[in-house]
């Protein structure tokens, strides 16, 4: 199992690892008081990323190869010289993932305001993904939560580093097979509550708040969306809704790393509200495809919790054993078997935006 | 006011920011030869050049949470960088207050 978790906070991040006693805390901090709300370690290489959204100063892009010792500010995508009404400006790097096993530097960032972007150079430079941004339905695109749409889930199929499936709030999700050149938009069976009830099957008008492909069944993916909770079984065209417990409402979702049929919710109180039903946590996890669902709760808190969990927030490790949840009001949890049981992190963290294991 | 500097005679504004952004920018007011603010900041960013991205957004534009002043006038934000300096121009870039 994994024994060392990145954890992305209002103020900076942290490296945080399990204590003897069993318990994690953390181990080390960079970027202390700096809000952090992307990191990774790439497992092709071992170098670690971390994106900073300074606010006033922008969004920042940091390395380390050295595990962390030193840093060095790289790059960042970039919308200069991309035109329009509104000239577009990075807001947020969302999402940042690594290409395939076979494709070494090959890095893949979503952004806010909606562009994707690529690098072949371990982040030293990004280009956009035109084929993308200039895709006809992208006037139709629109923000979720943000002021600008913006791309949340990367998922690049483990068979071929070519397919990759990504998911925008609001844009729905989308899939190239060549790399980037073309792209075509899937998610036949999502609906959308907040559209015009004739418009609610809109491909392009879907809010997926998450969406996780399974490394070993690639072609068995889940999506929380603004609306309710999906599986799709051959790839993004076509969904089947589920209905996790307490409420199908949430942000985050991860899947079993070899069990596609097993997934991991955390519900909240539907869109208006957000917060634990009843003030009492709940994990709902399916090991039956979403045919039914457990409310695992053991370990969290079950009276006035008001955690909310982001869509980067929830986590499974490779064995798909371990998870890690981190809360908008600082909360952190383990789990070392698959979600029965949770133990709380020895720390009063700041407001978590994600978890990942390294 | 700025800390007194010795300005050589050819010299125009004296441009100062922000401790916030002491890792990016240089730590003292800073002489440079420049017609605008704009100018100004490209001067400094040739030797400081992580700072430009933290001033300017990708669009080249004032990031809208920075704040620049002339004088002690601040500037408007959509204006800011074409204002013309002078010989006596003091510059300040500060973080606003506004964002957070």
């Amino acid at each position: 199992m994994s024994d060392r978790l990145l954890v992305c906070t209002r103020k900076g991040l942290f490296d945080i690892r399990p204590s003897a006693g069993g318990a994690w805390g953390p181990h080390r901090t960079h970027f202390l008081g700096s809000p952090c709300n992307m990191a990774m370690q790439d497992p092709r290489d071992g170098t670690l990323y971390a994106c900073l959204d300074l606010g006033h100063f922008g969004v920042k892009l940091h390395r380390s190869e050295d595990d962390g010792e030193t840093w060095t500010e790289i790059a960042t995508p970039s919308y200069a010289g991309v035109g329009g009404e509104d000239p577009p400006s990075l807001k947020l790097i969302w999402s940042l993932e690594t290409g395939g096993l076979d494709q070494p530097g090959v890095l893949w960032a979503g952004t806010i305001p909606g562009g994707l972007f690529r690098s072949d150079d371990r982040g030293s430079s990004w280009s956009l993904v035109q084929s993308l941004w200039d895709d006809p339905s992208r006037e139709h695109w629109f923000g979720g939560g943000y002021d600008k749409p913006g791309i949340h889930s990367i998922c690049v199929d483990p068979r071929d580093s070519n397919r990759v499936a990504i998911a925008i709030s609001c844009a729905g999700v989308w899939e190239t097979t060549d790399g980037g050149g073309t792209w075509r938009l899937g998610g036949e069976g999502l609906w959308a509550a907040y559209m015009p009830p004739e418009q609610k099957h809109m491909l392009v008008a879907q809010d997926p708040h998450r969406m996780v492909r399974c490394p070993a069944a690639p072609d068995h993916l889940w999506i929380q969306h603004h609306n309710g909770a999906f599986r799709a079984a051959a790839g993004i065209s076509s969904w089947a809704e589920v209905t996790p417990q307490p409420t199908t409402f949430g942000f985050g979702v991860a899947v079993h790393p070899e069990r596609p049929g097993t997934a991991w919710f955390a519900p909240a109180v539907k869109d208006e509200y957000r917060y634990p039903k009843d003030g009492e946590m709940v994990v709902a996890r399916t090991t039956d495809g979403g045919e039914s669902f457990e409310m695992l709760r053991q370990g969290l808190p079950q009276a006035h919790a008001y955690d909310l969990i982001y869509r980067h927030g929830l986590e499974v490790d490779d064995t798909g054993e371990r998870l890690a949840m981190g809360s908008t009001t600082g909360g952190l949890w383990t789990s070392d078997d698959a979600g029965d049981h949770w133990t709380a992190a020895e720390a009063r963290l700041p407001p978590i935006y994600a978890v990942r294991f390294v | 006011m700025l800390t007194p500097v010795s300005k050589p005679d050819v010299v125009l504004a004296v441009i100062a920011f922000t401790a916030h952004l002491q890792r990016v920018a240089p730590s003292a007011p800073t002489v440079c030869d420049a017609a605008t603010v704009g100018e100004a900041l490209e001067a400094v960013c040739a030797d400081y050049p992580l700072l430009k991205s933290y001033v300017l957004d990708d669009q080249g534009a004032l990031r809208k949470h920075v704040a620049v002043f002339l004088d002690g006038r601040m500037q408007p934000r959509e204006t800011a960088l074409s204002s013309p300096v002078v010989e006596t121009t003091e510059i300040y870039v500060f973080q606003a207050l506004s964002g957070g």
